[in-house]
Order: structure tokens, then sequence, then C-alpha cells
């Protein structure tokens, strides 16, 4: 029986506002490479492969089709999770779990720049009866989602630009990041109105880039790396995808999944257990309500830990040391595989100028943005 | 090999058809239900959920899975969605094998659905966008056009006649007389086939399946909890699925090469060594008549360029000694994509149960085995069966 499940090799282009000069294809194969050989395995020994990806995004009715060339998987087992890469990376564990695969490589990109009407194409996600005939954008979804937390908390719009700064000033000192910059809350809370209180720096820009990472099973993984990088736990959960139905105020999702991961992971209390996480925040309420669902802080009180500086990067439980989608770049569906690249980095002390000292225990956390209440959560350790 | 056995215990179907009333919500709904209540389960002793269901040019929906969730019974609940292509609906079970045997579930639910319809003025438009946006598209290819070219090969190669072929639909228009769930079911002959309006030589309208809307879902169970459950499990003893290159025009369209090594790897897991003794029934995807010959070929079921003959000499017939698309198939069922690929899933669970009604093949099989393939003619997925 596999006991454990390793990531073993992680390979990334980086991610940038445009990619006119290479295709997805082209994205996708040099981070294909780079993980392979950052595994030390050459792709005909991997056991089979995942790709996360949704055809509206790729432009492709059947997007599963361009998947096998350019990460090396021509006659193996692949297949396509359309989903967030946490799910693909779920579904590798899994795989590894049933004892019929070794390895398994995981890979996600964005080639959003590629797509010209983003807001039209995810309108097409709303329920074609009920909502899309009201044509809202998913950012006047978000608005008044963002409206009913700040009520139920007692938050305000100045913590979410406190949000917004810290994880662009984040950003500058992460190379892989497009979005990194030294602002003030004047400026976020002074930038466009989107959809109040939306604005538009509270909204992450979005961005382009490939991910891909190896799972191995336990044996496997100690025979080809010296810091293997443990999956601890996993959950991933859908709430309704009925906006008429849903707790508005609460990710009920993210709690659910949280909660699996960390019955998984054996951690009864989040905030002593998890050294940083890295917190979806395509929107900027968005990381506190979330750090509520994962139990990071007790509920309402997301504002107060970040006032507090505890999120920062030298804080006791930094949030995005990365970025965070806000300062790296909405990645859609590969937005759980810049999270992982994250982790991976800090708990093998790769992170160069942005390293969070003695860290063992990192959390990753994804939403698949409006109007889906769906989301995964991912413990990793190097231990 | 230590790894936990895992049995479908339950399932349930829609009606195929050509337009259905309901959303594609109401159709997972309505075949979730059905696949619980044959196993009086409820969905509180559901661990996780997966969806099968192709394009979401179909529904016109972004994130499709998403949308289906709540149908699916996946609220609350761990829940995601696969997508090989056409393969989808054997995939699903292959998926929902990922769960049970590693671990992370005891019982997991899975649900293919497809909704052609929605898509107007037909079906086949969703297809104009599979190709490749530089080298294909402009061309303006159509689904049809590139299997005429796979169907001319294969027939050109082998030295197969169209009549040949037409026999496929004959039989499987015919099986599907005895299936509740069936959309053109039809008495047929050779001639009728061949008379069939021509729409892109050698495919005529009766060499194809039609457009169909329809559900299906299947329980998963654990060994422990399978045993539990009913008193005649059927084990998934061997899964296989393989991906050729997008670059279809650099293959030899003859041979569906990924059909093999997606089967062996499924033959391997199952420990057989000699698939046309020992797998007793099968159901290839049949989306196109020759498909189904060229599968069975794919599958190791017969020699390359003989399934032909054993379909004339009426082997593969529901009384035959290995009765292909017994269910009547695509051809006969219909093909609500994700959906097929579970009905032949369901049929080999009926078949081996000896559940299958006027259906039931004579001799008490037990070992079956379903495929489906996809994507750009490259993706093959197999699922083994045994009672």
């Amino acid at each position: 029986m596999v006991k454990r499940v390793a990531i073993v090799g992680i390979g990334t282009t980086g991610f940038r506002p445009v990619t006119p000069d290479v295709s997805y294809r082209e994205l996708i194969f040099e981070a294909a490479r780079k993980a392979y050989t950052d595994a030390g395995i050459e792709p005909s020994e991997i056991d089979g492969f995942i790709t996360t990806a949704e055809d509206f995004m790729e432009g492709y009715s059947i997007a599963d089709e361009y998947c096998p060339d350019q990460i090396g998987s021509v006659l193996k087992p692949t297949q396509t999770i359309p989903g967030d890469f946490l799910q693909g990376l779920a579904t590798g564990y899994m795989m590894i779990m049933t004892g019929a695969f070794k390895t398994v490589a995981v890979e996600a990109h964005s080639k959003v720049s590629n797509v010209k009407n983003v807001g039209e194409l995810m309108g097409f996600a709303q329920d074609p009866v009920y909502n899309r005939p009201l044509r809202e954008t998913p950012h006047a979804i978000a608005g008044l989602e963002m409206t009913r937390y700040l009520f139920e908390t007692q938050t305000t719009p100045e913590h979410c630009a406190s949000v917004v700064v810290k994880n662009k000033w984040n950003a500058l000192r992460n190379p892989y990041a497009a979005f990194g910059a030294d602002i003030t809350e004047i400026d976020v809370l002074s930038s466009e109105p989107v959809a109040l209180p939306l604005q538009r720096l509270d909204i992450a820009p979005h961005a382009d880039g490939a991910v891909v990472v190896v799972l191995a099973a336990e044996e496997t993984a100690h025979a080809l790396c010296d810091i293997p990088i443990w999956i601890e736990g996993l959950g991933w959960c859908t709430d309704t995808p009925t906006l008429e139905m849903r707790d508005w105020g609460q990710a009920g999702y993210a709690r659910l999944s949280a909660e699996m991961a960390y019955r998984m992971a054996g951690i009864a209390n989040p905030p002593g257990m998890i050294d940083f996480a890295e917190i979806c925040d395509e929107y900027s309420y968005k990381e506190l309500q979330h750090m509520e669902a994962l139990k990071l802080c007790k509920p309402g009180e997301a504002a107060a830990m970040l006032e507090s500086g505890a999120t920062s990067y030298q804080g006791e439980l930094p949030v995005n040391i990365s970025g965070g989608a806000l300062g790296v770049g909405h990645l859609f569906e590969a937005s759980g595989a810049h999270k992982i690249l994250e982790l991976v980095e800090q708990l093998r002390g790769e992170a160069g100028a942005r390293q969070i000292p003695d860290v063992n225990i990192g959390l990753a956390q994804v939403w698949r943005g409006v109007p889906t209440a769906t989301g995964a959560v991912a413990i990793l350790s190097n231990m | 090999m230590g790894m936990r056995k895992v049995a479908i215990v339950g399932a349930g179907i829609t009606k195929f058809v050509r337009r259905a009333q309901e959303t594609g919500k109401e159709l997972s709904w309505q075949a979730s239900k059905m696949a619980l209540d044959s196993c009086e389960l409820t969905l509180d002793d559901v661990d996780m959920v997966t969806m099968g269901t192709a394009p979401d040019a179909f529904d016109g929906v972004h994130m499709k899975g998403e949308y289906l969730a709540d149908g699916a019974g996946g609220i609350g609940k761990p829940y995601m969605r696969h997508f090989v292509g056409g393969g989808t609906g054997v995939f699903s079970p292959i998926h929902g094998w990922f769960h049970v045997a590693s671990g992370m579930a005891d019982i997991c639910l899975v649900v293919a659905e497809e909704k052609m319809s929605s898509c107007h003025p037909h079906p086949q438009g969703a297809f104009l966008t599979i190709f490749d946006h530089t080298t294909e598209q402009p061309l303006m290819p159509t689904l049809i056009w590139i299997f005429a070219l796979e169907m001319n090969r294969y027939m050109e190669t082998y030295g197969i006649s169209k009549a040949d072929i037409a026999r496929v639909s004959v039989k499987n228009k015919h099986n599907a007389m005895d299936h509740p769930a069936a959309q053109i079911p039809q008495e047929i002959t050779v001639e009728d086939v061949l008379n069939s309006e021509t729409l892109c030589w050698p495919v005529n309208r009766l060499d194809i399946s039609p457009a169909s809307d329809g559900a299906a879902a299947i329980v998963l169970a654990s060994e422990r909890v399978a045993r539990r459950i009913t008193d005649k499990p059927v084990w998934i003893d061997g899964i296989g699925f393989s991906i050729d290159t997008a670059y279809w025009a650099t293959r030899d369209l003859a041979y569906p090469r990924y059909v093999e090594t997606a089967a062996r790897m499924a033959y391997d897991m199952a420990g057989i060594k000699e698939p046309h003794k020992e797998i007793h029934i099968a159901e290839p995807y049949d989306p196109f008549d020759y498909k189904e010959l060229h599968h069975m070929e794919g599958l190791q079921l017969c020699k390359r360029g003989e399934a032909a003959r054993l379909t004339a000499d009426g082997v593969t017939a529901r009384d035959g000694n290995m009765p292909i698309c017994p269910s009547g198939g695509a051809l006969g069922v219909g093909n609500p994509i994700a959906a097929t690929g579970l009905m032949k899933i369901i049929e080999i669970f009926l078949q081996l149960r000896g559940e299958a009604g006027k259906r039931q093949v004579p001799g008490d099989p037990r070992c079956g085995l379903a495929q489906a393939w996809g994507d750009l003619m490259q993706m093959g997925t197999v699922v083994v069966m045994r009672k």
C-alpha cells in the first residue's frame, strides 16, 4: 500500500500580463521540460498525466485534444480535469494512492491574454435561465458578495485596501510575479469604482503562465530527490451553483474543503500548525473571507489579524508571501498551481529574497471564481 | 497487486431523446436518483461525486461541471469533473475508481450527462472549433469530414466494403429494439443504410449515431461496503486510458493504436492474456458503424481487418459467440456523448448480473468490457468488469 505522495519536481514559465512571443503549447512545454529536469525524470518514465483546462478559456470545443504533445504524454494515460489545478493535484494523488501509478505529472496554464472578452465569457458560466438574462458581470456579483461580507464582519474597504497593498508589495520580491507595486491604501481607495465597494485595484489583474508538477509515491520520491514535499492534506468541495440560494457572507466551500484537508492531515489547531498560507485573493476581500473559512482566525477577525501585521511577510502566519493573485496575476485554472509553486519553493528553502525562515507546513487554497462556490485546499510539508 | 477492489453496485439511466424538455441539471438528477434508488442508498451515504460531461459548447455553459453540480448531487461534497472528449463516459468510472481504490472514498456517485440539443442549429457546430486554429480551421473541416477520411482509409487498407460496415448499423439498431432508453431502435436492412443520404462519402446518414440528450449514473463502492449493499457486485478489474498525438494527420488512421495501448493497460491490470477468449461480451464505442469494427481490432478482440467478417458471420450478434453492443450501442440507443459511455458500462453491469431482460445474452457471461474513444480520433478509454 502506498502511504504518502510527494511533489518531486516542479517547473514554471513565471507569470506575465501578455505572452505574444509564445503559444500556450510553448508555455506548457517550457514548464514541463523544467519540471522533468527538476525531478530528474523523462516523460517516458512517468505513468500518468493530468492537465487542467476549461474549453471556453482555451477557445477549443475539446481542449483535451491538444494536451499530450507538449507534455510528452503521447500514447500514455492522460486526462483533463476541467477544474482548478488543486483538483487535478487531488486526482493525481488518488491515482498514486491506488497503487496503479508510481509517478504522475499535473499541468495547468493560463493564456488568458488570448481571450478578447473575458468578462463576457465568464458570463456564460452563469445559469442560462435565471441569471444570464440579467447580464450581471462577474465583478458585479463579487461586489454584492463583498458588501455582504463587510456588513457581517464589520470589515471596511480600508482593510481590503490593506490586503492589496500587502500583496502587491510582497510581489515585488517574487521574480515570477507580474504586478508587484509599492502603493498605499489611498491609491486603492481612489482607484476607479468597478462595482462598489469593489474598486479597480481590489481586483486581481490577469496573467499568462504555466506550471507542471511531478508527483511520486513514497519510495520513488525518496529515490528521486532529497527534499520531497509531501502532500499531507487535500480537500475540495462544491457549494450550490445557484446564486440565490447561497450564503453570501461566508465561504462555505472553503470551510468544508479545509475541514476535509485538516482531517486528512491530522491538524486540529490550524493557526498553530500552519506556518504560512497562499490563499485565493482574486478580489481583495476574498483573502479575509477565506482566512476565516479556513479557521486561521475566528469569524470576523481576519481584518484585525491583518491590521496586527500577523499576515505580513514577517508575521506569525504570512499570507500570500508570493504576492497572491493581486500581485502575481489571476491565472484562472492555474490559480492553484502558482500557490503550490510558492509552497514548494518555501518548503524547499528556495524562495530567495522572500524566503520565510524555518517553515515546515504550508497551506494553499483556491476558489474557482464567480459564479461558482467551488474551492479546494492542499496542505504540504517538508517533513 | 494489493489494490482496493471497487465494485459497481447501482445504476440509473434516463431515456435518450433528441430534444429533452429537461435541463441538463434535471437529466443529471434523474439518473443520479435512479442509480441511488437501485441500490437503496441516499445522497447522505455518498462520500464523493464525479461528473463526466463532454464539450461545454453543447450547452453553451462555461464551466459546465459547476453548473451541473446540484443536479448531480455534488452540493456540499467533494465533487469533480473529468473530460476526455468522446471518451469521457467510459473514463467516468475510471475517475470514480481513483476515488474509491485510493481509499479517499467508500462510496462514489459517478454521473455522466450530455445535452446536445441546446446547440443551435445543430450540435455539429460545436465540433467546428475542435480543430487546430492555425493549420486546420482555415480548411473548414467538419467532424464527419475527418471520419469519412478515417472510414475510407480503413476500408481501403483491409478491402472492406460499405455493405460490410452497414451490417453493424443494422445489428445495433435491431438490438436497441429491446432497450427501454433507446432513441432510434429500428429494423432496417443493409440496403437502407447504403441508400440513405450521403453526408460525406463514404459516410451515409444511417452510418452515424444521432445527436441526443440524456444522462446516466452508477454507484461505486469499496469491497467491504459493496458486499453490504448487494449480493451481486460487479467488479472493476481493469482500467486503461491512452491519448495519441493531436497531430492526427501524421497518424495511420487505419488502426486505433491508442485503443490498443488503453486496452493493454486494462488487460494487464485484470490479468487478461487472451482477450478474444477471456472477454465474453463487449461494448465498444460505435458513434459511426465502422468504429465498432475499428475498435474491436484495437481491443485485440480479433485480428486487424477481421472484424467485418465476424459481424457478417453473426459472431457479434446478441446470440453470437462474442456479443458486441448488445445494448444497441450509440447507433441504436443514441449518443449523448458522455452518457453513452456510461450507458455501455451499465449494459455490461446488467448483463453480468443477468438483469438485462430481453437483451440478456445467452451463456452466463462472466467478464465484459466497455470502451469509448474521443478527442481528435486519439483518446481510448477501457474498463474491464467481472462478476
